[in-house]
């Protein structure tokens, strides 16, 4: 599991850590170039110092050698012999040098600065050229002492500085913790809740960083509310809608059992097989519903539309006044469609039209390459119901008595899983429905 | 007793206006809010039977304009929904009783027996008058403890008589309580049966109050 407190950690302890090391080096530069600066002067100053005190070369002659070696006084920490110095004829005679000094020439002939090797050390060396007194100057130091005077300095920066390092470590990561909390305690107000506890996590006190989170969170929550309150409604729906049959077969066969006239017990024997035959259609209803909602899609397969809605205009029951033309369009009309899901909305539709009909005729045809269509001659729909009618369990207020109400939904929801659309508006033309199903779109 | 049955199921409003028949009670049947609402402005009813989910409306608003007029008549609730939230919400709204589908014949038939009494202030569900007991539930009549046959429509002429001795009860009353709107009044049949009545019981148990009516004859 990749830990947020553990990722700002790495992150905040490697930028430290960067910003340390370029601070380091930045120091190093700095001090080195500033002690080369120094050092230089005073290598400058010490060669002008000697030289001054140089009368000529022909009176240093047979001096004293070490005469100047108690002029550097000595120095503590390692630091001590860090100038020598060394006083030339022209002619090439040492006249004199600082004790430590090498006896080797330290400068060719050339005059101020310059790097020499003598005797495996580098040295950093000033000469002054005194034609008047017949004399050279050198004094130099050893870069190898310059160096371990800035490695001194920086290693005295940078021991607090790593010493403090693992402190640091261990503010940030207590800071981090603390700095995580709100969502820490975010993440544990949801992890406590109940399955069932779908209220969204109040945002107030949330930092403004988790707050799309927990924003989207609540969203979601609002989401699956509403399908469970969608599921409920449909539920509470479903069992009024079976309830009232069932309380009418009761009634009925108490009615039958309890009457005395034959007249009387037939009639309520034919209104239980009628009421049977209802529910049964409801049931089965429900159950292509539940199985949609479910969402187990079969494999299609090609076939005739012509040959299926004449199937279907056949075994839907109907009046004799109404008939059913299926253009010889459709006949030619093959495709490769999952048949039972297809053949269910057709048989929806067909019952539909059937339903709100006495007599006249229901059409069947093709427009376009992808637009089934079907056309009643009934009352149509009132215009206000027309958004309405695809809820369900809703019952038109003026329909006919033995609907579900479930027909259309069913139909819609079978659609979007063969890839279809349906569109109902009423005829312009004359009163009645026109149904439209769109077939060939990407099935959900 | 006359009752208003409001359910929009066809089967179901077939079969309760048979029941409900059988068991004595006269029953006008409506399938809708508007119809309802119409029937209960019009005439008077001694119990409504009323369905929660109607195509035009809930059976609650219908509920609610009945209490709104200060209508005391008694309700029950016919509904699929009958979880306590449901029960408690439809008697909040001034139901007096509730019942939920699918129900029983008999039990709805006892529960408008015993609304209607409590709506009269009886204790007992017998109806009795000096040596005469009516029993609603059994649709029997017993004269000083032996059973007397009597139709239908004689029963209900006598139980509208019983519950208020002494009161007079127009002919007009009487018709309205034998016969539901679907049916037929035929002339003179009130007569007819208080003939019948009067015949079994005795001369002197309906008094004819001329231009009136008629009533119990209260002993002196």
């Amino acid at each position: 599991m990749s830990s947020l407190r553990r990722r700002l950690f790495l992150i905040l302890m490697a930028a430290t850590g960067l910003i340390w090391l370029c601070a380091v080096a930045w120091i190093s530069f700095g001090s080195r170039n500033e002690l080369e600066h120094v050092l230089d002067t005073r290598l400058q100053e010490a060669a002008r110092m000697v030289h001054s005190l140089v009368m000529t070369g022909e009176r240093l002659e047979g001096a004293e050698k070490p005469a100047l070696a108690g002029t550097l006084p000595p120095l503590s920490g390692g630091y001590e012999r860090q100038l020598s110095c060394q006083i030339w004829s022209f002619d090439g005679r040492l006249l004199a040098r600082s004790s430590g000094a090498p006896d080797a020439a330290l400068a060719d002939e050339s005059e101020g600065f310059s790097d020499r090797e003598v005797g495996g050390d580098t040295w950093r060396v000033y000469t002054i050229v005194d034609p008047e007194k017949d004399v050279r100057v050198v004094v130099g130091d050893r870069i190898g002492l310059r160096d371990k005077l800035v490695r001194d300095l920086v290693a005295g920066l940078a021991a607090p500085a790593l010493l403090a390092m693992p402190l640091l470590g261990l503010l940030i990561w207590w800071s981090l913790g603390r700095g995580l909390r709100p969502l820490n305690r975010a993440a544990e107000e949801i992890a406590a809740r109940e399955g069932e506890d779908m209220r969204p996590v109040p945002p107030d006190g949330a930092p403004s960083e988790i707050q799309p989170l927990i924003t989207a969170l609540n969203g979601l929550f609002a989401k699956v509310e509403a399908a469970r309150a969608n599921e409920r409604d449909v539920t509470a729906f479903a069992a009024h809608e079976l309830r009232t049959p069932l309380a009418g077969l009761k009634t009925q066969a108490q009615v039958a059992l309890a009457a005395g006239e034959t007249q009387m017990r037939e009639n309520a024997l034919r209104q239980i097989i009628a009421s049977v035959d209802r529910t049964s259609r409801l049931v089965r209803q429900l159950l292509a519903l539940a199985r949609l909602d479910a969402g187990t899609a079969g494999r299609g397969a090609e076939m005739e539309l012509g040959a299926l809605i004449r199937d279907i205009a056949d075994t839907v029951p109907h009046p004799p006044g109404v008939v059913t033309v299926v253009d010889p369009d459709l006949a030619h009309s093959r495709r490769l469609i999952e048949r039972d899901t297809l053949s269910l909305v057709l048989r929806n539709l067909q019952e539909n039209a059937v339903q709100n009909m006495t007599d006249g005729m229901i059409h069947w045809r093709l427009e376009g390459a992808d637009r089934l269509v079907i056309e009643d001659e009934g009352p149509g729909i009132p215009a206000e119901e027309l958004s309405l009618v695809r809820q369900r369990f809703y019952r038109g207020r003026k329909a006919a008595g033995s609907g579900s109400g479930l027909g259309l939904a069913i139909a819609e929801a079978a659609l979007a899983r063969i890839g279809a659309r349906l569109a109902m508006d009423n005829r312009t033309e004359r009163s009645g429905l026109r149904a439209v199903v769109e077939l060939g779109l990407d099935p959900k | 007793m006359r009752i208003l049955l409001v359910e929009d199921d066809p089967v179901l409003a077939d079969g309760l206006r048979a029941g409900l028949t059988l068991a004595g009670l006269t029953v006008d049947a409506v399938t809708s809010c508007a119809d309802a609402q119409a029937a209960l402005a019009g005439s008077r009813f001694d119990a409504v039977v009323l369905d929660l989910m109607l195509p035009d409306g809930l059976g609650l608003d219908v509920l609610a304009a009945l209490r709104a007029r200060q209508d005391a008549t008694p309700v029950i609730l016919l509904t699929a929904l009958d979880e306590t939230p449901d029960r408690i919400r439809g008697l909040d709204a001034g139901a007096d009783d509730y019942l939920g589908k699918p129900f029983d014949l008999d039990e709805l038939a006892a529960r408008l027996r015993a609304l209607v009494r409590r709506g009269s202030g009886r204790a007992s569900p017998l109806l009795t008058h000096g040596g005469l007991a009516l029993d609603p539930a059994m649709l029997s009549v017993t004269l000083d403890s032996s059973p007397v046959g009597v139709s239908r429509r004689e029963f209900a002429v006598l139980s509208m008589l019983m519950e208020r001795p002494g009161v007079i009860r127009s002919k007009g009353e009487l018709e309205e309580r034998l016969y539901g709107w679907q049916e037929e009044v035929e002339s003179n049949t009130v007569e007819v049966y208080v003939h019948n009545l009067r015949a079994k019981l005795g001369r002197e148990v309906i008094e004819t109050v001329r231009g009136l009516g008629y009533r119990l004859r209260v002993p002196a």
